[in-house]
């Protein structure tokens, strides 16, 4: 019973992972960056919550508050700092993206202060059964994270737009002679992977309610390694790589000889995924480009 | 009427000079050949053109409109198409949603079923191979998907670089009739090739470029007998 209760929690902290590790896979597999600043966005979502909850109490308001703003955030961010630089060195993308980064923090800390806040987004109470017992916030996260999962997957192969996703990432150049406007499925990248880190500020707070500035901070590398596990720039790779990660984590937890190393323990898995598998578990290998 | 005007295009990349200031034209319904050594600029013009690649000076005007400055996906949109070099299909998707692609500029959906039944009929190799992953076709069958898919958007003019690059005698044979009828169809064609024998056989007319400038003009049947592209590109 106890083992199950461990992989449920663990396989909903991973889906939350899931939620992240998508917004990096798929901004680097189509923008062919490394969006430093993503976990931020996160900590951002936080805050809508905690105002929106402050201001009207309903927890649904404030996800549907976050989900806005941090849509508008990320394209915003992708718009002043990200495309005026395509093109330029990857190194250049990648400290414009670690500022990026400082700035969405030090404006969370001048707006809401250093103080830590407590969000209640509202006990959802236990669910017991035959002496299996899991917090109903737990299933919750691991449903929605579950069914944004398919959503995405279905959107990726049989939209038009969801195809053209797919073609830039593969090809910029050959999606731009499909008549594929790049710069529009960046952007579009960008305003899903914010939704979804919206969504992974709610289940955080879900599970742990203290809010401060650096909260996706962690979370963001650690959705980056399980990105980087599954195979970064592949979507089912994040979603497996971010659970994965989860599960990981919730066992190491429950062994109490190892539980203070867990975070060591994650990126040591890391290490030797990537030692047997460089692209990591569904990556591809980068063919020549011609 | 010319159905593409290129006039004094410049392209740099850096500082290097890729084309330096060429001027061609492509009337509607011909078969135009660019014929030209390795690096001498006409995967370059046939990029700049379509708006891939920045042009530093020089016009292009495609069906009455200046596209000089257009991005690649709007000029893609007038019905300008590309089959480019390398072939660059998508390895991952299969041979179907290649054709997919194709058809992503096409704003009424209601003729697709009809396209993708007139590409299957033009290639039967794709229709036998609908479902595979695009990546696993040999490389004859990457170009036929190649051509299907850029004949997927209906283009007034499609434009193919080095179509024949890597393939058998035979099947280099079956492109350039490929290229013929789809010319008959009403498709004006500008092609590119190092096969210059071939390609000018096929041609209404054609231009020699050397490192970035246009050298040489005429007919197909002109350039074919005149002794400088016999010497250079015509092994004699
Ligand atoms: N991305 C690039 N950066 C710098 N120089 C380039 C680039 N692409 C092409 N060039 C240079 O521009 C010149 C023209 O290249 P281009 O590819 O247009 O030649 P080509 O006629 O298509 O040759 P090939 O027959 O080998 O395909 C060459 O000297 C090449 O080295
Ligand atoms: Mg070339």
């Amino acid at each position: 019973m106890k083992l199950i209760e461990t992989l449920i929690s663990g396989l909903s902290m991973g889906s939350t992972y899931a939620m992240i590790a998508l917004g990096y896979t798929m901004v680097y597999g189509i923008a062919k960056m490394l969006n430093f600043a993503h976990g931020d966005v996160i900590m951002v979502g936080g805050y809508m919550i905690f105002v929106t909850l402050s201001a009207t109490g309903n927890p649904l308001l404030g996800l549907l508050a976050a989900v806005l703003f941090c849509v508008v955030l990320g394209v915003t961010i992708e718009k002043v700092a990200y495309k005026p630089l395509r093109g330029a060195s990857p190194l250049a993308v990648l400290i414009t993206a670690i500022g990026v980064s400082k700035l969405l923090q030090s404006t969370a800390q001048v707006v809401f202060g250093t103080a830590q806040k407590m969000v209640n987004v509202g006990d959802l109470g236990y669910l017991s059964w035959n002496g299996l017992t899991v917090q109903i916030s737990t299933l919750v996260t691991l449903g929605c994270s579950m069914v944004l999962m398919v959503a995405l997957s279905l959107f990726v192969k049989y939209t038009r737009t969801g195809r053209a996703m797919i073609a830039v990432s593969e090809d910029r150049g050959a999606a731009q002679l499909m008549g594929i406007n790049v710069n529009k499925i960046i952007m579009i990248t960008f305003a899903i992977g914010s939704a979804l880190a919206a969504f992974a500020g709610l289940f955080m707070l879900m599970k742990s309610p203290s809010l401060t500035n650096t909260l996706g901070a962690m979370p963001g590398i650690k959705a980056f390694t399980a990105a980087v596990i599954g195979g970064i720039g592949s979507i089912p790779g994040a979603m497996l790589g971010g659970l994965l990660m989860g599960v990981v984590e919730a066992i190491s937890l429950t062994v109490p000889a190892i539980a203070p190393y867990t975070d060591a323990i994650e990126f040591i898995i890391l290490i030797v995924i990537l030692l047997v598998r460089p692209t990591g578990i569904l990556g591809k290998k980068r063919r020549e480009k011609v | 009427m010319a159905l593409l005007e290129v006039k004094d295009l410049s392209v740099f990349y850096g500082v290097i000079q890729a084309l330096k200031g060429i001027s061609f034209e492509v009337n509607e319904g011909e078969i135009v050949t660019l014929i030209g050594a390795n690096g001498a600029g006409k995967t370059t013009t046939m990029q700049s053109v379509i708006g891939l690649i920045p042009a530093q000076s020089g016009t292009v005007v495609y069906d009455g409109q200046d596209i000089t400055k257009l991005p690649c996906h709007k000029i893609v949109h007038l019905g300008m198409s590309q089959v480019p070099e390398g072939r660059r299909i998508f390895q991952e998707l299969t041979v179907y949603e290649n054709l997919v692609m194709g058809a992503y500029s096409v704003k009424n959906k209601s003729g697709f079923k009809d396209d993708i039944d007139r590409i299957y009929t033009r290639f039967p190799r794709l229709a036998e191979r609908k479902n595979q992953i695009a990546g696993t076709l040999s490389g004859g069958e990457q170009q036929m998907l190649a051509m299907g898919r850029a004949l997927m958007s209906h283009p007034k003019l499609l434009m193919l670089d080095e179509p024949s690059m890597g393939l058998s005698p035979l099947l280099v044979d079956q492109v350039f009739e490929i290229i013929k009828d789809i010319n008959k169809d009403g498709t004006t064609i500008l092609l590119v090739e190092q096969n210059a024998g071939k390609s000018l056989a096929i041609s209404d007319r054609a231009y020699v470029l050397e490192t970035g400038s246009i050298v040489l003009t005429g007919t197909g049947a002109e350039l074919a007998a005149s002794d400088e592209v016999k010497k250079a590109y015509l092994g004699g």
